[in-house]
């Protein structure tokens, strides 16, 4: 990427502006954000929590569950489950409120290169 | 392996390299395997898409399964499955902050990053800002997590030939050091980066499938019943602490921080690798970059599952004692484990895959190194940008690929036996502090500017670096990689904690510190590219 549009005559300046303002650009934008922030804090704070409990907490880690399950051990599954639960929810998200978007704006910038 | 039941330490160590013949012939087929899938996707590799991107032709589904090819390394595969085995619940703590790296790769990175760039990582860093400076400094980053990244799977490599193939003298492994190094220069030269996919592709399969079935048949033994096994483990290992946190890092206060600190920069690491970003650019479009992220994320976390049961399964039926006196130690868990269940054969079968896993997460290392010198610093900061024969950027790719091969040779060959172990640590750490603040600001922050960049990328790389130096893991302890010397001051062998925190603040003081001001139409540029991957490059026909 140079600072020079590419040799294939790419969209103009005021192309990519126009873009930037239109109602679908702005739309994608929030829509995208509002999932992936919130669910970045989120996940973060429930990883951090359990790092935390693992480290310092070695009692509470330590109860027996199931058989010889222990709270640990259980914690440690969730995470995986949450984080393939996550997967599928962004995945289902992206396909179906984001790529509808992002298509009407990517015609609306290659459109218009004529 | 003529002694099928196993009692004493030293006997099992002799199993274990037992049939080195064996182990090498089955190498030898995934070998030969392999290049055959390399010379044919050479005939396909002409421009430097095709060399850097594989023309970005993959799918989704195949670029996924190369993703966890490349991310499980045998650090990852022997090492989890062996520190689960010997101190039990704390090495199942490193393989969760693995994956759920990952959702910081699907969110953020992963897509945007496709949409943005061509190549490497500095495509998308330098996209707005001043070229050549971020271009340099992402490329040095690039160089440097490769580097360390590297030279760990090559000092590895001296204790499997060891414990897989029974050698034992130094020069002896430094020849299978080289051997193992030439033919991965091989792959790389004649495959490009499509050969390497292939590569990556069958490791992983052969991996997760041995894997899964030394999981299956272990969880057999035991009625399919988990908790069985965990009871086990506690009868042979005499103990019951092994199923409790705390084994290995809960020794005292500062081994916590230590531990928090690791924690942190593997979740945060994995997102900034260059070697996982550069594989994003081998799929046609942002929705393949998204579903390569999904599939990565269901094989890499079923794979942590089986290491799961792979490491308790160790404890069980191979015994700690046992474990820690083979050659190799705690990586010998998972080999221990299947001559134990499957006999020489499922040895050999582990054996060639833990070699492949070198073989291929090196290759990987290598490419992304020789692209980001080839197309950042001799493409864009050398020549300009103004090359015209982009075959000129590609012969230059393959001559560094060649030197980074050599190096990695000399590297491994002169760090094997050496306690090199936090250089993993240090690849995530670096690439959490000096990567990933840089990837985010310039993704989603519109005031970050050239400044900023420079001071988080070079701040990060600096300041991880410094403090691992002056850290426990280099001097001052009996581990150190020096333990006759005492320069160490900084506590904690991970320096995460400090780095990644100061690298954010340092991006963003340095933006608002500076007089520079971001190039407004550019950011307006490249967000309606990376949301909407309008202008990205396309997938090249052949």
């Amino acid at each position: 990427m140079s600072t020079t549009p590419p040799d294939d005559g790419g969209p103009s300046p005021t192309t990519w502006h126009e873009a930037h303002e239109s109602p679908d650009f702005v739309e994608l934008r929030r829509r995208l954000r509002t999932f992936v922030f919130p669910t970045t804090g989120l996940f973060l704070t429930w990883y951090l929590l359990y790092v935390i409990l693992a480290d310092y907490a070695h009692g509470l880690m330590s109860i027996r569950v199931l058989g010889n399950v222990n709270l640990g051990l259980l914690l440690g599954l969730l995470q995986f489950v949450t984080t393939f639960l996550i997967t599928v929810l962004y995945i289902r998200f992206a396909n179906r409120r984001l790529d509808p978007l992002a298509e009407a704006v990517r015609e609306r910038v290659e459109g218009g290169r004529g | 392996m003529t002694h099928p039941t196993t009692t004493t330490g030293p006997l099992l160590a002799q199993t274990a390299g037992g049939s080195p013949y064996l182990n090498m012939g089955i190498f030898g087929i995934f070998v030969l395997i392999t290049m055959i899938a390399v010379f044919r996707a050479s005939r396909n590799t002409r421009t430097a898409a095709d060399y850097y991107a594989a023309g970005r032709a993959f799918s989704g589904s195949q670029n996924g399964v190369a993703i966890s090819g490349d991310y499980l390394s045998a650090a990852s595969f022997l090492g989890i499955a062996g520190a689960i085995a010997v101190h039990g619940y704390d090495g199942f703590l490193y393989s969760i902050g693995f994956l759920v790296a990952w959702l910081v790769a699907l969110l953020l990175v992963a897509e945007l990053l496709r949409n943005t760039g061509r190549y490497t990582m500095a495509d998308v860093l330098s996209f707005r800002m001043r070229q050549r400076p971020v271009r340099v400094a992402a490329s040095i980053s690039t160089l440097s997590v490769s580097f360390f990244y590297l030279l760990a799977q090559m000092a590895g490599a001296g204790g499997l030939i060891a414990l897989l193939l029974g050698i034992q003298d130094r020069v002896g492994q430094s020849i299978v050091i080289a051997v193992v190094g030439a033919l991965m220069i091989l792959y790389v030269l004649i495959g490009g980066m499509r050969g390497t996919t292939w590569v990556q592709i069958i490791k992983a399969v052969l991996l997760i499938a041995g894997a899964g079935v030394m999981t299956l048949w272990v969880l057999a033994m035991y009625g399919m019943n988990l908790s069985s096994l965990l009871g086990a483990a506690v009868d042979a290992s005499g103990t019951e602490e092994i199923l409790n946190p705390g084994l290995q890092y809960g020794i005292s206060e500062l081994t916590r921080l230590d531990f928090l600190s690791l924690a942190i920069a593997l979740v945060l690491g994995t997102a900034g690798l260059p070697h996982i970003l550069m594989r994003f650019y081998t799929v046609p479009n942002s929705k393949e970059a998204r579903r390569s992220v999904q599939w990565a994320i269901w094989l890499i976390g079923l794979f942590y599952l089986f290491t799961l049961v792979l490491g308790y399964g160790a404890a069980a039926i191979v015994g700690r004692d046992t474990i820690l006196d083979a050659p190799g130690g705690v990586n010998s868990a998972a080999p221990l484990l299947a001559a134990e269940l499957g006999g020489p054969l499922l040895l050999g079968f582990i054996a060639a895959v833990a070699f492949a896993t070198i073989l291929a997460v090196v290759a990987g290392l290598t490419i992304t190194a020789s692209a980001s010198f080839a197309h950042d610093i001799y493409a864009n900061v050398i020549k300009r940008g103004k090359l015209d024969d982009k075959q000129q950027e590609v012969r230059v790719a393959r001559i560094t690929a060649v030197v980074v091969g050599l190096v990695s040779i000399l590297g491994g060959i002169a760090a094997n036996g050496q306690n090199v172990a936090f250089l993993v640590a240090l690849a995530f750490a670096v690439a959490a502090s000096a990567n990933l603040p840089t990837i985010l600001y310039s993704l989603f922050w519109k005031r970050f500017s050239t400044t900023g960049a420079l001071w988080s990328m070079y701040g990060g790389l600096g300041i991880t670096v410094t403090l691992i130096i002056f850290s426990p893991a280099v001097s001052g302890s009996e581990t150190a990689m020096f333990p006759g010397a005492d320069f160490a001051w900084f506590p904690l062998s991970n320096p995460g904690i400090v780095s990644i925190p100061l690298s954010f603040l340092l991006g963003y003081l340095g933006t608002v510190l500076s007089k520079d001001r971001p190039d407004e139409a550019k950011f307006r540029e490249m967000e309606v590219r990376a949301l909407s991957g309008a202008g990205a490059e396309k997938a090249t026909e052949h």
